[in-house]
């Protein structure tokens, strides 16, 4: 599926650029878009690296098993085959705490090993388990308690109360995660 | 707030220490596979990137925003909104681009600002999360996962509607 559409929004910007006269700026594009690809990697490179670092000390000093203690009686009814003492269901918890704290960047390699993990898991088949869908589905939702970047962009735009917003966040997002489960547990069901 | 992540940091390397890790060492063994990581992700970031560039570049997606503000509209939805919420699912620096234009020209305090607002707040790059993390893997039967994730925005852009109208204004 992921073949399919990623050569579909590549044959949709080719059509719609003849239609619509943009050629010229689809062509710079090819350049452009893998340049800046390269650009964002850069960029993310050392806080990458800086909480993978973080992470290796916290997982060695025994900190990580901890938080995967807290988080297991929910995760345990999402992630139905991942046993709850295994190395998928740390990373998983990591990765949901480090979501939670706003910490993408720290998020991101956490979540790359609990995929991992998840492979390992179904005999690295290459197929998109009912867990690993559930672990995207949860990573493609926002799970920030406090959304810094965002509150600070409306400080700097001159908000009066660039705060305010957050209960509305909350709600929404709670909503959006729940309908985001429900849709991935109903597809579920339709398989088994 | 901003001593939250400086705290983060002293609480992991400190328990490092009471635990008696030779916190550093550990810390650059830890920082390597980090790099790894970014290795591993590189090719799928290129892959992806490029190609939503070329579609943000083609009009595609203006297109769609002419065609679906007037139902917008009539549903109550300022008509400001609608390139953010087609954006969002797609890339997270255009939409927070779009995001800041909307800041710009109607306030953040405006109904619009308010509502990307919540919109950004409770969304994530669907596209990016799904193709990064199925990527890195290799796997590209991803089931219903996007149709999962985009069921989340859609609710997403819906409510954020809403719990402004209800409770911001």
């Amino acid at each position: 599926m992921l073949n399919y559409i990623w050569a579909f929004m590549m044959l949709i910007a080719f059509i719609s650029s003849i239609f619509l006269g943009k050629t010229e700026s689809v062509s710079d594009s090819v350049i452009s878009g893998a340049t800046s690809a390269v650009e964002l990697l850069f960029s993310i490179i050392g806080i990458i690296c800086f909480w993978s670092g973080m992470m290796e000390i916290a997982d060695k000093s025994g900190i990580t098993k901890g938080i995967a203690k807290v988080f297991s009686p929910v995760l345990t009814k999402l992630f139905k085959n991942v046993d709850k003492n295994s190395d998928a269901m740390r990373y998983i918890s990591l990765n949901i705490s480090a979501n939670l704290m706003g910490l993408g960047n720290a998020a991101t390699p956490l979540g790359l090993n609990a995929m991992k993990e998840l492979k390992s898991i179904n005999h690295n088949k290459n197929e998109a388990t009912d867990d690993m869908v559930m672990f995207v589905v949860l990573n493609t939702a926002s799970l920030q308690l406090i959304p810094t970047t965002l509150c600070a962009y409306r400080s700097k735009y001159g908000s009066y109360a660039p705060f305010e917003i957050i209960p509305c966040v909350w709600l929404t997002s709670v909503v959006a995660l729940t309908v985001a489960v429900i849709v991935a547990k109903l597809f579920f069901l339709k398989k088994g | 707030m901003s001593l939250i992540v400086p705290l983060i940091v002293l609480v992991i390397v400190f328990t490092g220490i009471f635990r008696k890790i030779p916190v550093f060492e550990v810390f650059c063994q830890g920082a390597l596979k980090g790099l790894n990581t970014i290795l591993t992700i590189t090719p799928t970031l290129i892959g992806l990137i490029t190609s939503v560039t070329m579609l943000r570049e083609s009009g595609a997606l203006d297109f769609l925003t002419v065609i679906i503000t007037p139902l917008a509209e009539q549903l109550g939805f300022p008509a400001e909104i609608v390139p953010v919420a087609i954006l969002r699912p797609i890339s997270g620096g255009g939409s927070t681009a779009l995001l800041i234009d909307v800041f710009e020209h109607y306030g953040p305090d405006s109904f619009a600002g308010k509502i990307v607002s919540v919109m950004a707040g409770s969304t994530e790059t669907t596209f990016y999360a799904v193709t990064l993390y199925f990527g890195s893997i290799g796997i590209k039967k991803i089931r219903h996962t996007l149709i999962a994730g985009l069921a989340a925005d859609l609710t997403a852009v819906i409510f954020s509607v809403l719990t402004v109208r209800l409770f911001l204004i």
